[in-house]
């Protein structure tokens, strides 16, 4: 019973970093139809932004983290405006090979200017371990779910009080038209891309004091996970994107608690496959007809 | 008359292929060619079956799909099991790696070829991830250190094997079939309402591709000494992908053209691997931003030379996407 408690705590924990990283995903794709492949690296970028924050400039845990959301915010609208801006208007097909391609390039980018070795990350978390009911939950775990959930009532404010959040949500449900009202489309979209960046780099920062190694390609499962959970809380939604992630990592930590550890990375992907057949819309989605 | 020219223009190919084969046959056993470059001819015999499959997959059909080195791999561990567990030959091999990839083709492409654009690009996607993780978890073909496998790869086979792939897809894409499959690929639903049985050709062309990406899983298990779950993630379905999307999606010769620059390539800049990769992540996002429709769009090498008929009717139209 206690081991079930500790992997659902676990799973929680692993699954608010899904969440972060699937929020980025599933409000790029709201707008603009666009499953943005390099966000994955993003949060890589992310981490280690942070690592080298810590390590180098000898910050702490919270300045470290939100020197790298702007980073990552910057290096998410730079991406935007030179890979994704000129198609715009293009096949949905170019865009996902340019996005395949932009992610190709971030990641052997990163291991051509500093090379492939994995990076041990400093451990600078302040909290100690805390006991309730013999079930030891670690400083980290505390820090990652306080950390995510402070950015997600965070984003919600922005979503729904803040005059960008409007116009991102009204360019979401029709872009002419919000062309038409007077919102700029371009700035908006930067905006998301910005917002859903520095929530992947915050998640890439808590993610390397998690799991205490980071390397360039660490981006990629994460990353394609993250997608499985917007798809399966529903792609475009974001409250489906925070269940779906929070969902994906229970499921993981306890497949890994029946002893199949190995299989853990295929978990996601069947569970992918099997939302797709049964509910394509997700969870919290609609099922909306096509029009010819 | 047109069929007896038609025949006679296919005749000229095979005896043109065989001459090809066997000069590049003697240039390779009086040892004109060492080592290094009869191993590279092998791979650009291996990357062209990949490319043509994955070709009448993505442009013949417009099903996105960047899982083929599931299928790959499918092949690659069958031919294993068939050559150095149960003794048998290797042709045999090589059909039961097809076999079994077709087969593996079937039981995914019946489910996931009902999603449409990127939702059946991540579900191909998940699916050979899920093919690698699946032959991580088997002790019978050695887990994650992999599977020793005997060098059996000849260049008469890998020849043999190209030039039946080219012409079995060149002669399905001529077809009724092959016509049936483009029309989904220009417009799913205008070919649906045009009484086209879309689900049947999407599979159809799905259980082919699979079928030769298997084949070419087994040229490449017994071509190196060694075959491991790590060589068939995703990043080798992207190396597929970029021969098609560079050769243009709906050219056949176009792929072919790119699988055997890329592999040149990519057999000078083994030592950079790195390099090789982030000059196929500038070469995907350059051609899509400048030239989305790939270095000869739907055109066949072949259309160049036919000066003065207009190709095979219908308006050409080049900067026109064909891919959905």
């Amino acid at each position: 019973m206690e081991q079930l408690i500790q992997q659902l705590v676990n799973g929680i924990s692993l699954g608010s970093i899904y969440a972060l990283i699937a929020l980025g995903y599933t409000m790029v794709y709201g707008i603009v139809k666009l499953i943005n492949f390099a966000h994955g690296d993003v949060f890589m970028v992310g981490a280690f932004i942070g690592f080298y924050c810590i390590s180098i400039f000898h910050l702490g845990f919270f300045p470290a983290l939100l020197i790298s959301m702007a980073a990552c915010a910057i290096f998410g609208v730079l991406i935007e405006r030179i890979a994704y801006k000129p198609l715009r208007n293009a096949t949905r097909i170019a865009a996902l090979i340019t996005a395949i391609g932009v992610s190709l390039f971030i990641e052997y980018g990163t291991i051509y200017l500093r090379g492939a070795q994995p990076e041990a990350y400093p451990n600078t978390v302040p909290l100690h371990d805390l006991k309730i009911f013999g079930v030891v939950i670690s400083g980290q775990s505390i820090l990652i779910l306080g950390v995510s959930i402070i950015l997600m009532i965070l984003l919600q404010f922005i979503v729904h009080r803040t005059k960008i959040g409007k116009a991102m949500r009204a360019v979401s449900h029709d872009m002419d038209a919000a062309k038409l009202m007077g919102i700029n489309v371009n700035n908006t979209i930067s905006a998301t891309f910005a917002i859903g960046s520095a929530l992947a780099g915050a998640a890439g920062v808590i993610f390397g004091m998690y799991y205490t190694t980071i390397d360039p390609l660490m981006g990629i499962i994460p990353g394609l996970k993250a997608f499985v959970a917007a798809v399966l809380g529903g792609i475009g939604i974001i409250p489906g994107a925070m269940t779906g992630g929070l969902l994906l990592g229970v499921i993981e930590s306890l497949v890994s608690a029946a002893g199949f550890s190995l299989w853990r990375d295929g978990v996601a992907f069947v569970v992918l496959i099997l939302i797709l057949l049964l509910r394509p819309a997700g969870l919290f989605g609609k099922n909306v007809k096509e029009k010819v | 008359m047109r069929l007896v020219k038609n025949a006679k223009g296919f005749w000229l190919s095979i005896v043109l292929a065989v001459v090809v084969g066997v000069v590049i046959q003697f240039l390779i056993s009086g040892e004109i060619l060492d080592s290094f470059y009869s191993n590279t001819l092998y791979l650009i015999g291996i990357n062209i079956i990949l490319a043509v499959s994955l070709h009448l997959i993505i442009g013949v059909t417009g099903q996105f799909s960047i899982g083929h080195a599931g299928f790959l791999a499918v092949g690659a561990y069958a031919s294993a099991i068939m050559t150095m567990k149960l003794g048998m030959p290797f042709p045999v091999a090589i059909l039961v790696a097809g076999v079994a990839a077709a087969i593996a083709g079937l039981i995914i492409g019946i489910p996931t070829l009902r999603l449409r654009g990127d939702y059946l690009a991540i579900a191909t996607l998940g699916f050979g991830e899920i093919m690698r993780i699946i032959f991580l978890n088997i002790d019978y073909v050695g887990g994650a250190s992999g599977m020793t496998v005997s060098h059996l790869v000849t260049w008469p086979w890998v020849y043999a094997c190209v030039v039946i792939t080219i012409i079995v897809i060149v002669n399905f894409t001529n077809s009724t079939h092959g016509r049936a499959c483009i029309s989904i690929r220009e417009n799913e639903i205008a070919a649906d309402a045009m009484g086209i049985n879309t689900t049947f050709y999407k599979v159809i062309a799905f259980v082919i591709g699979a079928f030769f990406a298997g084949v070419a899983g087994a040229l490449y298990a017994h071509n190196f000494y060694i075959i491991q779950p790590t060589n068939f993630g995703f990043l080798k379905s992207f190396d597929i992908l970029i021969f098609v999307v560079l050769g243009g999606l709906g050219s056949m010769s176009g792929a072919v053209i790119a699988a055997i620059l890329l592999t040149i390539i990519s057999a000078f800049l083994s030592n950079y691997p790195e390099v090789r990769m982030l000059i196929y992540s500038l070469v995907l996002i350059v051609m899509m931003l400048f030239r989305p429709q790939g270095l000869l769009g739907t055109k066949e090498i072949t259309s160049f030379f036919k000066v003065g008929k207009s190709g095979k009717g219908g308006v050409q139209n080049d900067s026109k996407q064909t891919v959905a």
